[in-house]
């Protein structure tokens, strides 16, 4: 009985095979676009690596690779972990997203994550936070302690121009002239940069910095000037008296829900925008020349965005031009939201 | 007991070959120490530094992808600086390219014009020397250094393509996001390898390498730019023009790194982005003097240099931090310089010397 005896051997091993790949750790890549440093952009991703880390254990084996911007390196690194049997990857900068998309559509049966992009596939989920929520929260700190803010900020991308108007929302909301004005460094990355422009923001005696650039060179400037900052990502480190709160994206949650997923076999494309509610946006602690009536009245609008029951942009929503943009009582879809062009009322200057 | 260089009368043959092997293996001891030292096998970190990145199909279609750049902008810059042209700007000329073939690629979008690519790739080149022909105009009319003009034209280079994504060149359909349109089909390189990325703009690498071989050593035009690098007196005594030597160094250069800089966006980016090169125009001047500006030397360094390149990503899918990958590389580049000395010098005892001047 030949035949028999060589299905059962095929049948035994099959299942050899499948325990063996059971007992295999879970690869998981991650792909950087900047150094990971002590603070920031990349550095917050990897924190929800090492979350990812620590509630697996052995059964998960983690690999990032740093520094892998727009060109033609992002497409060889992502097909790189692909091919060498990772099952689950992370591209964490917008540029990814094309490079991933072409790989994603080579293997097929390798799970895709793309950060801040638009592109989905059957394999490649799409996922980002509602980081203007924290934004809010940050520039009603800052609207009470101080009647302008200057803003270090990148590219004039909705995400950016989001934040701007939820800082200065947030801010007016608790002290209604105060006035925002930019500056725009066309790089997410230059510790000088950064720096100068935060200087030319304090010498035209802005009390509060803000900024959207990785580095911690604008709470370097706050905390030499004397000046108060709400940063990106906790950078109290660099701040001692200036740093008065951050917005913090909290990765984590989310990857470890999606290798969760990986690992029961259950998981499946998705385009997540989740913030406070999820638990991916919060904030820093606060310094302590922060008041307690102003964290209380933070904190309270932090449950009530958590709970649904305030949006930052809900209506009315004034454009700096003066146009109506959302109208009393109503709240603004998400396809507004993700192509913002305009500034609000309260900031200075005009678009790029 | 102290030792000395003495130069040699004649570059040794033995140590011209030499040299660069016992760098690389004084890299490797070095490497091997320090994984060692980081806590990782150092064997296994030095295969996926060396080995990994080229033990496949797919592996070597990327080695050779990463080092047609380098090898390319690297013949032009050696030209130029065999003949004292110091072009430092070739990253800017690169840019340039990327922005005229991406604009003539977008421009041609919905045309459907078969071989678009060929004339991206000609846009490219034109853009590259327009901007090459810059410093090479200030430095032949007013005497700037060419050196500055050229280094910070790169600067304005990188403002341009970030103005043009931001706006004219920008994908109306892309939410705002600085990028281009993905470019149609017909505007991009074709395939040279299916599977790979490697595209038919590779051609280009062993005609250039003739091309530039024949130029400079079998041509009236490579000797006299031979002649003005290494004596401009006597170059200029036998009428040779240093204008005319500063114009071909730069429009070669700039043709060269535009006709890159049009193929890497045509090529594996497929889009026009803020950030297109990872530096290929500076990698390229370490290429040309690490193949001692010479064309089958800068061949090889740009392969070596490729693979380094490559095996630091590798590396760092193994736990090895950036920093490390970046280490490595740097004293693989120190060694083969450094050994250099070898070629045209002796290592002698004083003791020796000393007995023989006596």
């Amino acid at each position: 009985m030949p035949t028999r005896r060589t299905l059962i051997a095929a049948a035994l091993g099959l299942g050899l095979a499948g325990a063996a790949a059971a007992d295999e750790p879970l690869k998981i890549g991650f792909v950087y676009s900047s150094l990971i440093g002590d603070a920031g952009w990349t550095y917050q991703h990897d924190l929800g690596r090492l979350m990812v880390e620590e509630a697996f254990g052995d059964r998960v084996e983690t690999a990032y690779v740093e520094s892998i911007d727009g060109g033609a390196d992002a497409e060889r690194v992502i097909r790189q972990f692909a091919s060498q049997g990772y099952g689950l990857i992370f591209g964490t900068s917008f540029n990814h997203m094309n490079p991933m998309a072409r790989v994603a559509a080579q293997f097929p049966d390798i799970a895709f994550e793309h950060a801040t992009g638009y592109t989905q596939d059957t394999n490649l989920a799409i996922y980002h936070t509602r980081a203007y929520e924290s934004r809010y929260l940050v520039g009603m700190v800052a609207g009470m302690m101080g009647d302008s803010m200057g803003v270090v900020a990148s590219y004039p991308i909705p995400e950016v121009l989001r934040g701007i108007n939820a800082m200065t929302l947030g801010a007016r909301s608790v002290n209604p002239n105060f006035t925002t004005r930019v500056v725009w460094i066309s790089t997410w990355f230059d510790p000088g940069l950064e720096r100068t422009a935060a200087d030319a923001l304090l010498d035209q005696g802005v009390d509060v910095l803000a900024h959207f650039t990785d580095s911690p060179a604008v709470v370097q400037a706050a905390e030499d000037r004397g000046k108060h900052v709400v940063a990106l990502g906790d950078m109290a480190q660099y701040g001692e008296t200036s740093h008065l709160t951050a917005l913090v994206y909290n990765w984590g949650p989310y990857y470890v829900e999606r290798t969760q997923m990986v690992l029961d076999g259950t998981w499946e494309t998705a385009n997540t925008w989740e913030g406070i509610s999820a638990d991916m946006m919060t904030i820093a602690p606060f310094a302590d020349s922060v008041p307690q009536e102003v964290r209380d009245m933070v904190m309270a609008k932090k449950a009530e965005i958590g709970a649904s029951e305030f949006h930052p942009f809900q209506g009315p929503l004034v454009a700096q031009d003066g146009s109506t943009k959302v109208p009393v009582g109503e709240i603004p879809d998400d396809m507004m939201l993700l192509s913002m062009d305009f500034y609000v009322e309260g900031v200075e200057g005009s678009l790029p | 007991m102290p030792l000395r260089l003495v130069p040699r009368l004649a570059p040794s043959r033995l140590a011209l070959y030499g040299a660069p092997l016992l760098a690389v293996a004084a890299t490797v001891v070095f490497g091997y120490v320090l994984f060692l030292a980081i806590g990782r096998d150092p064997l296994t970190a030095l295969h996926a530094y060396f080995i990994a990145p080229v033990n496949s199909r797919f592996g070597l279609s990327e080695w050779l992808l990463t080092a047609l750049p380098l090898t390319l902008i690297g013949l032009g810059l050696a030209v130029g600086f065999r003949a004292n042209v110091w072009n430092i700007g070739a990253e800017g000329q690169l840019l340039l390219g990327a922005i005229g073939g991406g604009a003539v690629a977008l421009a041609l979008w919905r045309e459907g014009v078969p071989g678009t690519f060929l004339l991206v790739c000609i846009a490219g080149a034109l853009a590259g020397m327009a901007w090459a022909a810059i410093p090479a105009f200030l430095r032949t009319r007013f005497n700037a250094n060419e050196i500055l003009t050229s280094l910070m034209l790169i600067y304005v280079a990188d403002q341009l393509l970030g103005y043009l994504v931001h706006g004219a060149l920008r994908n109306p359909q892309g939410f705002g996001f600085p990028e281009s349109r993905l470019f149609s089909a017909e505007a991009i390189m074709p395939n040279l390898l299916s599977g790979t990325r490697l595209h038919v703009g590779w051609l280009l690498v062993p005609l250039a390498v003739l091309a530039m071989w024949f130029l400079m050593s079998r041509t009236v035009t490579g000797f006299r730019l031979q002649v003005s690098g290494e004596a401009a007196g006597a170059a200029a005594y036998a009428g040779f023009s240093q204008k005319r030597m500063v114009w071909l160094s730069f429009l070669l250069t700039g043709g060269l790194a535009g006709v890159v800089g049009a193929m890497e966006v045509a090529g594996p980016v497929g889009q026009l982005l803020p950030e297109i090169s990872p530096g290929y125009g500076f990698a390229a001047i370490i290429v040309a003097f690490l193949g001692r500006l010479s064309p089958v030397g800068v061949l090889l360094a740009a392969h070596l240099l490729a693979l380094i390149l490559i095996g630091g990503e590798n590396v760092q899918m193994l736990g090895v931090p950036v920093a490390v990958a970046q280490l490595f590389q740097g004293v693989l580049l120190v060694a083969l310089l450094a050994s250099d000395v070898l070629v045209r010098y002796r290592v002698v005892r004083l003791g020796r010397l000393g007995r023989g001047s006596a």
